[in-house]
């Protein structure tokens, strides 16, 4: 795992080239298919990217997509900074939303300022609690983090469709699956006329805390320590296992955040597709980020762009999204057997 | 012996190493012959290691030649190295702990077929292990072999894969005494075959006991080859560490802060544990230990001394019996409380066991202070590069570079940081394995006259080692431990190697277990 400081420059390099091999691999696979359809590629990628940044639209989008990359790419982060590898961003969203939704429907009759903050936190606990299952499993040695943490993944989107399939169903739209719509005051604010929404500032600030605490304070320290060697931080008296259960439990909590700001701020209601895959891009992002946070914030980025413009050759050439999952899965194969490589031979 | 003026088997010309701004290696010649033993002395941090390294194709120089009988080579990876006859040995072993001894001998050989040639390879394993003392069990596990004896196995697919020159860096720093007897016989047989042999070490009695000529480096400098019928341990001293090596500064201690006598730090009540996997099981230990006392642990590696050890601090809880900490029943207390109460430990691999390795010195050095240096949420760093300065003084350790990685630093330096760690916060019991482990001379002297300056002042001491010389000279009280039982007690009248050694090695004619 990569450190901040010393090795900072070292770190910038290997950003730089990860942002450059994401790219690079984004743009082939893109042009291979735009050429197999019979398509110019570089016509469609200028049309794509005119798109996306030529008018204040396509770029609030991107932001939109960028918020939840962000604050899963968090959840990773943290815990992998103590060794711990969560792949459960995607599970903890969803319990996020699940138990924001379970407030904003029990509720309906607070005040704006009381009930959004009472749903942040219903977000941030419903994450937490979820990843908190794969700490405990974890701290008791029972089922290693990386197994339970992907397992829990199938099982939260199921407990959010027995809940819009059964008790919450809403009465107005019986034919299609979800809750009935937040009341007003539920629903997180939006800025400039746009889908961007108050979750930006919970990105933001999650990515803030995340440098400060790793880089300025005594916790960041004992963490790091863990996380480079688990035996000697033990044989300090570093407590190990409170770390485990509380930096989950925060890392979980951030990737509930996600959670319940799409359902507050985009959807409104809960709704069975809330994420197309968010806790696994952001998992991507936080590895080939290193860990870092202004690392995160670049990798989040480039991913919302591939997305976008995946999004957009969908519509505009045909190109099946699938390709975006395809592309991501290779991504991350490839990243992850480099990860592999490198710490064997060394 | 072969005779001046003969090409070197291996020769190192102009060869210059920097690490940023520090050079670690800067030499302007340095060669070895065929058939002789060539100790490396040094202090710690002098470069020695590097330029193992360096000759071993691990490192790279950046600037310099080489030459291997006569001829200029390029060494770029150990593989290369290898095919020169160029052989290593680490510090840590690079056996692959779930093969056999067999398994890992002959997958270290180059253009090994496809279908293992089994009875050609163990006929030239039984064949060299005859001739060079280095008989293991071809079929044993490597990971159940005693330190001793996975050196061996080291040394022997070495050979087999054609080296004519090994590098030993620092071989015997965790043998007991009997196997480095064992390896210096082996050395004499390789010497007498013809080949051409580098021993780094610490220990001056074993380069003037073995070594045919003394190379000593100084700050990345080889500054002086004496031939071993010309040297004296003093003038290697002296070029080691200039003037007046061996000195130590007046007081280390302000003496009048004496305190804190013959109150009862540490007892252990018929203690019995089975520890996990791999592990040696203690069984029925029972000893005191006093404030202003020494106790020495003597034993073989491997009897249970880190065992020993992780149950006083906390590591391993007792499945039997108590132990006491001044008085308190300690028996279920945490790491951190052990901690917190004044106990320092020195563990018996500070890579492994006391030190993050990606972290840097100053992070390293905070570690396990509990909250001594917290300010507010983060750490009160000018606080602790003070009281580390004043540790690092007191033990006569140059300060380290505070912003570096601990992975970068040398075994040695690595053992200071965490002596200075350790010993900084006037610890009220110190818990020490081996504590003197990869240091050079002085940092050793160093290092003995604080524990027994610590003891002075009230501190309890107890000291785990396999070096008798070192147990003799700081020891009040001698306990043998032998499989995991104390096997006998002896007091300084007693100190003679002749008595204590057996029962190291399991003799029983003192059975009442003390
Ligand atoms: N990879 C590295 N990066 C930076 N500095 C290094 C690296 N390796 C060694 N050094 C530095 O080079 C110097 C020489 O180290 P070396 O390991 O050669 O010492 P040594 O003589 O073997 O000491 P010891 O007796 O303690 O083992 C030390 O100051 C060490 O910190
Ligand atoms: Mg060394």
């Amino acid at each position: 795992m990569r450190l901040d400081g010393a090795t900072l420059w070292a770190c910038a390099s290997a950003r730089a080239k990860g942002f450059a091999f994401v790219t690079a691999a984004a743009l082939g696979v893109f042009a291979t298919l735009l050429v197999a359809a019979g398509k110019d590629p570089l016509e469609a990628y200028i049309d794509t990217l005119t798109y996306v940044f030529g008018n204040a639209y396509g770029f609030s989008e991107l932001l939109v997509r960028m918020i939840p990359l962000m604050l899963t790419a968090v959840a990773a982060a943290l815990p992998a900074r103590i060794g711990l590898i969560n792949v459960g961003a995607e599970g903890q969203l969803y319990m996020g939303a699940w138990l924001a939704t379970a407030g904003a429907l029990a509720l309906p009759d607070l005040p704006a300022f009381v009930l959004l903050p009472l749903l942040t936190l219903l977000g941030f606990v419903g994450g937490g609690l979820w990843a908190l299952v794969a700490g405990v499993l974890r701290a008791l040695r029972l089922v290693n983090e990386t197994i339970s943490t992907l397992l829990l993944n199938y099982i939260a989107p199921l407990i959010v469709s027995y809940f819009i399939f059964g008790p919450w169903r809403s009465p107005e739209t019986a034919s299609y699956p979800q809750s009935p719509a937040f009341v007003e005051a539920a629903r997180l604010p939006t800025f400039f006329h746009s889908r961007v929404h108050f979750g930006l500032v919970y990105a933001l600030a999650s990515l803030v805390l995340y440098w400060l605490v790793m880089t300025r304070t005594r916790i960041g320290l004992d963490m790091r320590a863990i996380g480079g060697n688990p035996e000697a931080a033990r044989r300090l008296g570093i407590p190990i296992i409170r770390y485990i259960l509380t930096v989950m439990f925060i890392a979980g909590g951030v990737a509930g955040l996600a959670g319940m700001a799409e359902v507050t701020a985009i959807q409104g209601r809960l709704v069975s597709e809330l994420s197309p895959g968010y806790g696994f891009i952001g998992f991507l992002v936080s590895w080939l980020a290193g860990s870092s946070a202004a690392g995160i914030v670049t990798m989040s980025f480039l991913f919302a762009l591939i997305s976008s413009v995946g999004d957009i050759l969908q519509i505009t050439q045909g190109v099946p999204y699938a390709v975006v999952n395809i592309l991501m899965a290779v991504i991350l194969f490839i990243v992850l057997g480099r990860h592999s490589v490198g710490s064997v031979a060394r | 012996m072969t005779a001046e003026g003969e090409t070197p088997l291996l020769e190192a010309k102009g060869i210059v190493k920097r690490f940023g701004a520090l050079v670690a290696n800067e030499i302007s010649d340095f060669s070895v012959r065929g058939g002789e033993v060539l100790a490396l002395l040094g202090e710690n941090g002098a470069g020695k290691s590097t330029l193992a390294k360096i000759l071993y194709g691990y490192y790279t120089p950046d600037a310099g030649e080489i030459f291997v009988n006569g001829r200029q080579v390029e060494i770029a990876s150990p593989r290369d190295a290898r095919a020169l006859g160029i052989g290593m040995v680490f510090q840590n072993f690079t056996l692959i702990p779930a093969l056999s001894v067999f398994d890992n001998v002959a997958l270290f050989q180059k253009n090994l077929p496809a279908v293992v040639p089994r009875a050609e390879i163990l006929e030239r394993m039984r064949r060299y292990a005859g001739r060079f003392r280095l008989a293991v069990d071809p079929w044993m596990q490597a990971g159940q072999l005693a330190v001793g004896d996975q050196q061996k196995v080291e040394i022997l697919k070495q050979l087999l894969a054609g080296a004519r020159m090994l590098i030993l860096d620092e071989p015997t720093k965790v043998l007991a005494p009997q196997e480095s007897e064992g390896l210096f016989e082996t050395l004499a047989e390789l010497r007498a075959e013809g080949l051409g042999i580098v021993l780094i070490t610490h220990k001056l009695r074993e380069v003037l006991a073995c070594a045919d000529r003394i190379a000593v480096m100084r700050h990345g400098r080889v500054v002086g080859v004496v031939d071993r019928r010309e040297a004296k341990e003093e003038d290697l001293l002296a070029l080691m560490f200039g003037d007046k090596p061996m000195q130590l500064p007046p007081p280390l201690l302000d003496p009048a802060g004496r305190h804190d006598r013959g109150i009862r730090a540490l007892e252990l009540v018929d203690v019995s544990s089975s520890g996990g996997a791999g592990q040696t099981p203690l069984r029925n230990i029972s000893m005191k230990l006093q404030s202003g006392e020494i106790v020495g642990i003597a034993g073989v590696s491997g009897n249970g001394q880190r065992e020993f050890g992780d149950l006083i601090l906390g590591l391993q809880r007792p499945d039997a019996g108590i132990k006491l900490l001044w008085g308190e029943d300690a028996s279920r207390w945490s790491v951190a409380a052990v901690r917190d109460k004044g106990v320092a430990s020195v563990p018996d691999d500070p890579l492994a066991l006391a030190c993050v390795p990606g972290l840097t010195v100053r992070e390293n050095l905070v570690l396990g202070s509990g909250e001594r240096y917290s300010a507010g949420l983060g750490v009160d760093w000018r606080r602790l590069d003070a009281d580390m300065n004043r540790s690092f003084a007191r033990l006569g350790f140059p300060r380290p570079n505070l912003e570096a990685r601990a992975a970068t630093l040398s075994g040695g330096n690595l053992q200071r940081i965490v002596l200075a760690r350790e010993l900084a916060q006037q610890p009220r019991l110190i818990v020490a394995l081996y504590p003197t482990r990869g240091l050079d001379a002085r940092s050793t002297m160093m290092v003995r006259a604080l524990l027994r300056d610590m003891r002075d002042r009230g501190a309890a001491v107890l000291l785990i080692s396999e070096d008798l010389d070192e147990l003799f000279e700081v020891s009040d009280r001698l306990l043998v431990l032998f499989h995991g039982a104390i096997a006998a007690e002896f007091t300084p009248e007693d100190f003679r190697a002749d008595l204590v050694g057996p029962l190291m090695v399991g003799a029983t004619e003192q059975s009442d277990a003390a």
